[in-house]
């Protein structure tokens, strides 16, 4: 077993252990930290991938921006104390199962899939992560949608500031 | 790394996410799984870019296959930054109203 794959297994496991801590935290401040270690193990995942621009903006965005937002608003609401009320077992049982039948037909599909076999991903090598191809494709063929996010963008930051105005 | 160890990685935190929406009633937990599910998603769709040009580079050496769908993950994080702020407006003005963010009490979105 060489470094990547253990690479590869290990942050396997910190993302799906610190996936499932997310859920089962009673604080949400907890699970908005564990959720920020889940962002750091994909961003590990993509520089394994030699997808380097994708693995920062994600730490910026992601793990440095929403997160943020998230612990501003649960801070705002003072949310940290234990406030949701318990809610039925089956109801929870109901969920679970049906997150887990879901899980299962889809290994099931995906075991069974004859164009799948053989492929890889490559690891470590290939340049289209770096940041000059990534910049070429989107100021040249991509540059209306690159646009259009922008006004995405003022609009959201519009609708924000009207939605959480007070009066 | 053969691609189906990808998939069921991703599957896994994606079901996770959704056993997250189902299960939680604390309405910023329920945004959070979501936003676990779109990670997913796009740890997918770079997996599956670097499998396109790997298999592209063997026809041609200086091909850029595969560039799509890196520039499709950066575009979802840009949509996903854009929903996150105007979704969290409306968490804090659920709560300003209703001193809960029970998600049972939009369940009828009317009073």
């Amino acid at each position: 077993m060489d470094t990547i794959q253990i690479l590869f297994f290990s942050l396997s496991a910190l993302a799906l252990f610190s996936a499932i801590m997310v859920l089962v935290s009673k604080n949400p401040v907890h699970s908005v930290l564990w959720l920020v270690a889940v962002f750091f193990a994909i961003s590990g995942h993509y520089i394994l991938l030699n997808a380097q621009f994708l693995a920062i903006v994600n730490l910026i965005v992601y793990a440095g921006a929403i997160m943020v937002l998230f612990l501003f608003v649960i801070m705002l609401m003072n949310l940290n104390a234990d406030a949701e009320p318990r809610k039925n077992w089956m109801m929870k049982l109901a969920g679970v199962v049906s997150g887990g039948c879901f899980l299962m037909v889809m290994v099931s599909l995906v075991r069974q899939a004859t164009e799948l076999s053989g492929k890889a991903a490559l690891m470590k090598t290939g340049e289209i992560g770096l940041i000059k191809n990534l910049g070429k494709a989107l100021f040249s063929d991509f540059v209306i949608p690159f646009e259009i996010s922008s006004v995405l963008f003022l609009s959201a930051m519009v609708g924000a500031v009207v939605i959480g105005k007070k009066d | 790394m053969p691609i189906q160890y990808y998939i069921y990685f991703s599957l896994a935190l994606f079901s996770i996410g959704i056993i997250g929406v189902l299960t939680r009633r604390n309405a910023i937990i329920v945004f959070m799984c979501v936003e676990l599910m779109l990670n997913a998603v796009n740890l997918l769709l770079v997996a599956f870019s670097k499998m396109h040009h790997g298999n592209a580079l063997l026809n041609n050496p200086t091909s850029t296959a595969g560039v799509e769908g890196q520039l499709f993950v950066f575009f979802i994080m840009v949509v996903a930054a854009a929903e996150v702020s105007v979704g969290l407006a409306i968490i804090v003005m659920m709560y300003r109203n209703t001193h809960s963010v029970d998600i049972n009490f939009l369940n009828r979105l009317k009073n």
